[in-house]
């Protein structure tokens, strides 16, 4: 019994590992996806999150000498002023071109208009198609509009008019959220990375051990053999579970290393994603190997083709990502009832991680255990799905 | 030995078998032959255990082909239609997956295994994967892999589909030489001539029911015709489906 078991595992490891292309696939394609795309993502957020605080913005300013009180104005707002000798035709293909994000164009006759208390023009030239410039074309015009906004408070109390007169409605906005609150999302997808990238490690087996086995012709002869389909059933999930837990690995590994190039400290997360880290996420989705594993087996089992199997089982990769997503839409809380539910408890144990928060040892069990149970359940499933004669096609 | 009796077997309206009885003795070639969708591969998959028969009931060797399932399979060897290996594994290691799933392991499996490849003059491609194998390539190691486990019992469907005149003589000559060595060989054909060459008994099926069956000089006296063929004909009505 245990020794035909190992012969159907020995034989799916070997037969998946010569399959060259589906092994790069799996092996690195899965793990290097997720840990990269990550860290772009990451730093991105980062980008935002930084400029969005007292970073210097550039501004290329023609005409600096007509406005001198403004550009003054601008430049104790952290506006980075770049005196330009063009005309307003070369600024706007400058612009253009992308070779500045925003120009301010101040006319001739600015000071004259001013002084009559005329509305005195002023160009902004920019892109709106150029996403990258859009935050400093934002700050730009909120500095232009508080400049603005002061002087015609002035005119108005030299007039003896209260400038509240102008101001019907004062709305203030208060934004509760913290760098830690937004990095939920991202934690979300880092999880989802790891499930994805597991389930990528031993989609292909699934397939080829089953609906391909079919197809093939070889799946009549095996099943002629004086060995349990329970046996070939367990052998073959086995071997998948372990090419994801290889997967898992590699990924875990590929995240350690990428991350220590990115500051997450600064997102709320604890730099440091070591090993010990790396270790509890590793135990922590063992289990998992064994649950996707049946479950891609079972799908398959169902299919009548290489080709519906993979159509089908592109659909159960995008499974998890529900629980997921749906806890970073309702910013739930860890409980013990949310550790019963696979891919979610798995989900809020990682980000608690990440996060440097305690995680307790009771989450990380039924985590574990209910995970596992469910697996179990499934190559129960898998077992009685394969003991069917419509299994032959 | 292998013993049918009153097999049926329904895949949704369709009837594929019909109260199917007959009989293979030891040492003995015995044919399954009829036209396609007859019911001869329906039968052969009753009998190498992959599906069921609703009712009826069929032994190999005494053992209940459904009841005792796993203790037919050390019984037997099967070329199923298709002969399906394992496109990532050569020769060699597709035959000894299954000698291994047999049970054997060691230098009693290299040795069989290098048998086989020299009886089946396999030996040109013995080292080389699977996946780019002729059909008569193909064959002849799923050939090799049904016969690993020297099984008393060799079930063959449509064994000479997609052979050329060569690979054709060469499985004659292979199951002649099993049946010296007294195994119960049973295999399904359409192509008369094949079963006349090489039959000692005949089950010719029709319609999920048997028409006839016996030695070939026995079908021809029956049926009062001189040749084998005009004896089958005269059996099934007409000569339709038969190559």
């Amino acid at each position: 019994m245990t020794r035909r078991l190992a012969v159907v595992f020995r034989k799916e490891i070997l037969d998946n590992f010569r399959d060259r292309r589906s092994l790069t696939s799996a092996m690195l394609f899965g793990p290097l996806f997720g840990p990269v795309l990550f860290a772009v993502m990451i730093s991105f957020a980062l980008d935002r999150v930084v400029s969005s605080e007292d970073a210097l913005v550039r501004v290329a300013v023609i005409g600096a000498e007509h406005a001198p009180n403004l550009v003054e104005h601008l430049r104790r707002s952290n506006a980075d002023i770049v005196p330009m000798d063009v005309d307003l035709e070369q600024a706007r293909k400058m612009v253009a071109a992308g070779l500045e994000d925003v120009v301010l164009f101040i006319p001739v006759t600015f000071g004259e208009e001013f002084a009559a208390g005329r509305p005195a023009v002023l160009q902004l030239v920019s892109d709106s198609a150029n996403s990258a410039a859009e935050e400093g074309v934002r700050r730009i015009r909120l500095m232009l509009g508080a400049y603005a906004g002061r002087i015609g408070s002035m005119r108005l109390q030299a007039r003896g008019v209260s400038p509240a007169v102008t101001i019907p409605i004062a709305i203030d906005e208060v934004d509760v959220s913290t760098p830690a609150g937004r990095s939920v999302l991202l934690l979300g997808m880092m999880t989802y990375f790891i499930i994805f990238s597991m389930l990528m490690g031993g989609l292909y087996l699934a397939i080829d051990s089953t609906a391909g086995e079919r197809e093939r012709g070889s799946l009549e002869p095996l099943l002629t053999l004086p060995v349990s389909r329970a046996v070939l059933i367990v052998g073959k999930i086995l071997a998948t579970a372990t090419y994801m837990i290889t997967a898992l690995a590699l990924t875990l590994f590929v995240f350690a290393v990428v991350l220590t190039q990115v500051p997450l400290e600064d997102l709320g997360m604890t730099s440091n994603f070591g090993p010990g880290t790396a270790l509890r996420i590793f135990i922590l989705m063992l289990p998992f190997a064994l649950l996707g594993a049946a479950l891609m087996t079972c799908v398959a089992s169902f299919t009548r083709s290489y080709k519906e199997a993979q159509t089908y089982l592109t659909v159960v990769l995008l499974v998890p990502t529900l629980p997921i997503l749906f806890a970073a839409l309702n910013t739930v809380r860890p409980s013990t009832a949310l550790m019963l539910v696979p891919s979610l408890s798995q989900h809020l144990v990682i980000t608690g991680l990440m996060k440097a928060e305690t995680v307790p040892i009771s989450y990380l069990l039924i985590s574990f255990i209910s995970t596992l149970v469910l697996g179990l359940l499934l190559t129960g499933l898998a077992i009685r799905l394969y003991q069917r004669e419509s299994l032959l096609g | 030995m292998i013993e049918v009796h009153a097999i049926s077997k329904r895949f949704g309206q369709v009837r594929a078998l019909e109260s199917a009885s007959f009989s293979c003795a030891d040492g003995k070639i015995t044919g399954l032959l009829g036209p396609n969708g007859a019911g001869k591969s329906t039968a052969l998959r009753i009998l190498y255990t992959v599906i069921r028969a609703d009712s009826g009931s069929a032994t190999i060797d005494g053992l209940d082909v459904h009841k005792d399932s796993l203790r037919v399979r050390e019984r037997i060897g099967v070329l199923s239609d298709g002969a399906g290996l394992y496109p990532n594994l050569s020769a060699r290691e597709n035959v000894a997956y299954f000698g291994r799933l047999h049970g054997l392991s060691g230098r009693e499996l290299d040795a069989r295994i290098d048998q086989l490849v020299e009886l089946l003059d396999i030996t040109g491609f013995a080292d080389r994967r699977a996946k780019g194998f002729s059909h008569g390539q193909r064959t002849k190691v799923a050939l090799a892999r049904a016969l690993v486990h020297r099984p008393p019992n060799l079930l063959l469907d449509e064994p000479s589909n997609g052979l050329d005149v060569m690979a054709t003589r060469s499985l004659r000559d292979l199951l002649r030489r099993v049946r010296a060595m007294g195994v119960c060989v049973l295999f399904s054909s359409h192509v008369m001539q094949e079963v006349a060459a090489l039959c000692d008994e005949i089950v010719i099926i029709d319609n999920g029911h048997v028409a006839a069956s016996g030695t070939p000089d026995g079908l021809r006296a029956a049926s009062g015709k001189d040749s084998l063929e005009d004896a089958f004909v005269s059996v099934l009505g007409s000569g339709e489906g038969l190559a």
